[in-house]
């Protein structure tokens, strides 16, 4: 249900700290004097208090607490987290089974979380078009005609989570990564349960992606088009530039593809990127420093791993890569609708990554911790989490207790390009001052391919709406529309 | 020919969800911790962090389902109502409403057992741990009504 308000009194939206942060999702457009679309924002969250919140806490403790920042992708920051820790314990390279106990469980966090996305958020956008009345694009009008897309969603998704359960001890938080390595190894009984499953399950992501490029081909020009335009893109990448979801080194390219940066170490990443404060919100921007603030933004996610990998080490994954990026025709794919297809690469590159891992004997080790030498001051680590680059900063005292944290999240890098979907649909869609059924739904499509991280670790009763405000050029409010 | 009734009680599963990293958004774990302190058999407790699709699974397992959320507006000490399946689409994927999960549980697997919504009023939802004072007198509250209903239902034939 969405409710219309037309305010006929112009005045000033008052922002709340709150809300801003948390409860529901906020666009702004605002207009110029001639009554164009001058700019628009999508207002989303910070961590500075999260931040704060594990300020004192001693360092082996941050793996597990951080995942209270987010009930979706706990497993990203439990292991970004623990790589950075590791630091903080003197110890540089982890055992052969730690190191591979812990991809595995961050691959079934990419399968699980993608799958989410594709399947229960995204899908009614791709099968039934985003023109299509709004009671017939939610998932159970997709379940309705396409059932045994149900089916992927439960069982994909449930399979993620097994293996982040035999893996980490716990579906949903885990445990077991810890600063060293890990707490225990994969039990064979788990590996053969998975085993028996990984084949059906990567059947059903190839399927999902054929049934996806179905749904392209029947709207080509609109998914091409939607919200279209150009970046740089930032990933990690193995040093030899082959896709790698858990570590790495940083790289840039610029919109035709040159490199901007490469090779970068993760605990060198302020060499390349800074944070910037906008007045307007609490959000920082981060950019690339030699760019400066105006063009150094950049998109991160699995458009932006898929346009910056060299190659995939997965054989369905990579076939899929090149005719994904064939699609470009030389140059990076821009369209914001291409987010849907590389993130069903990434489901298949997870995957086929689990099913490598469970018949890898190294995972059912004993070597699984290493005590590190000479304790840190400073752990910093990145990790691709299913919505682009993670990383996480900490500076630890003689004590052992964090005195300082920095998180910069994918939401966080997406903000710029955020802003710009918004901005592409209003301009597009928006007609006078009504803000119509049309364009919340357009708005709302341009905001699930990035899928931000609005409600992080919190939840309290209720749905999140969304809520579009049209300004003047001086910042009265023209109209305003909630969709519950 | 009627259905022969069966005589075993109905399965219950309490899902109280939130994150105590909040302070009172807390409210569905801690309620969730309380009954689980009860040890009945044939219910059921899980206290995740937030809803997700794969939890329609085990609500066809059961026969009553409970959700124990927080809410921050609303009726104090607590609201407890019975819900609907519902469809709903959302613009991000951090949020599953429980109407809409017994929605795709319906689609899924043809079954959404009866299902009930507790709200739980809570005041403070900072980054910090522990209920706030009010919330946790609420929080005394919803629970022994929650050990009532679920204790009753425990007698009751499926």
């Amino acid at each position: 249900m969405s409710v219309v308000e037309t305010k006929q009194v112009p005045r000033k939206i008052v922002i709340d700290p709150v809300t801003r942060v948390e409860g529901h999702g906020k666009v702004t457009i605002r207009l110029n004097d001639a009554g164009d679309v001058e700019d628009a924002r999508f207002h989303v969250v910070e961590f500075r208090g999260f931040e704060r919140f594990i300020q004192g806490r001693p360092y082996w403790e941050v793996p597990v607490i951080i995942q209270r920042l987010c009930g979706i992708c706990p497993v990203s920051h439990h292991l970004a987290a623990a790589k950075a820790m590791d630091q903080i314990a003197g110890v540089d390279a982890i055992t052969p089974t730690a190191e591979k106990l812990r991809r595995l469980m961050h691959y079934g966090q990419l399968l699980q979380s993608n799958a989410l996305h594709i399947f229960h958020l995204s899908s009614p956008d791709l099968l039934f078009g985003f023109s299509a009345p709004v009671e017939r694009r939610n998932i159970v009008a997709v379940l309705e005609r396409y059932p045994e897309i149900g089916k992927w969603a439960i069982f994909i998704r449930k399979f993620g989570q097994e293996v982040i359960k035999a893996t980490g001890g716990k579906k949903i938080h885990p445990t077991s990564a810890i600063p060293g390595g890990v707490n225990q190894n994969l039990d064979i009984e788990s590996r053969d349960s998975l085993r028996k499953d990984v084949d059906q399950i990567l059947s059903w992501c190839m399927q999902a992606l054929e049934r996806l490029k179905e749904a392209i081909s029947e709207r080509e020009a609109q998914h091409r088009d939607f919200a279209y335009f150009e970046s740089s893109y930032m990933s990690l990448v193995r040093a030899d530039g082959v896709m790698d979801l858990y570590d790495g080194v940083l790289r840039a390219i610029d919109s035709n593809g040159q490199i901007i940066f490469d090779g970068v170490a993760p605990s060198s990443y302020q060499d390349q990127l800074i944070e910037e404060v906008r007045s307007w919100t609490y959000m920082k921007f981060p950019h690339i420093r030699s760019l400066g603030r105006e063009h150094g933004w950049y998109r991160v996610g699995p458009l932006a791993q898929i346009n910056c990998a060299a190659s995939i080490d997965t054989p369905l994954a990579e076939a899929e890569r090149r005719i994904f990026m064939a699609s470009g025709a030389g140059r990076p794919v821009h369209s914001t609708l291409a987010y849907h297809w590389a993130r069903l690469i990434c489901l298949i590159h997870s995957a086929e990554k689990i099913r490598e891992f469970l018949f890898d004997d190294d995972l059912q080790g004993t070597d699984l911790l290493v005590n590190g030498t000479t304790r840190r001051g400073v752990g910093i680590s990145c990790i691709e989490a299913p919505r682009g680059t993670l990383i996480h900063h900490y500076e630890v005292d003689g004590n052992d207790q964090v005195t300082r944290a920095n998180l910069i999240v994918s939401t966080t890098s997406n903000n710029e390009a955020l802003n710009r979907a918004v901005r592409s649909v209003a301009r597009d869609y928006l007609s006078g001052h009504d803000i119509t059924e049309a364009l919340l739904n357009h708005v709302e499509v341009a905001i699930r391919a990035y899928d931000p991280c609005l409600s992080c670790a919190t939840h309290a009763l209720g749905q999140m709406p969304l809520v579009v405000t049209v300004e003047d050029a001086q910042g009265a409010v023209l109209a305003q529309r909630t969709k519950q | 020919m009627s259905e022969a009734i069966s005589r075993e009680p109905p399965k219950q599963l309490l899902l109280g969800y939130g994150n105590p990293g909040r302070r009172d958004d807390g409210l569905g774990p801690a309620a969730a911790a309380r009954i689980a302190q009860m040890e009945w058999s044939g219910v059921a407790v899980v206290d995740p962090y937030q809803l997700s699709i794969e939890d329609a699974l085990d609500i066809t397992a059961h026969d009553i389902i409970w959700f124990v959320d927080a809410t921050r507006t609303g009726p104090e000490p607590f609201e407890l109502r019975r819900l609907a399946a519902k469809e709903t689409i959302e613009f991000d994927s951090h949020n599953l409403d429980p109407a809409t999960l017994l929605a795709l549980a319906m689609l899924y697997f043809g079954r959404a057992p009866e299902a009930w919504l507790l709200g739980v009023r809570g005041y403070e939802f900072d980054f910090s741990e522990g209920l706030s004072q009010r919330a946790r007198a609420n929080l005394d509250l919803a629970v022994a009504l929650l050990a009532h209903n679920i204790s009753e239902r425990m007698g009751t034939p499926r």
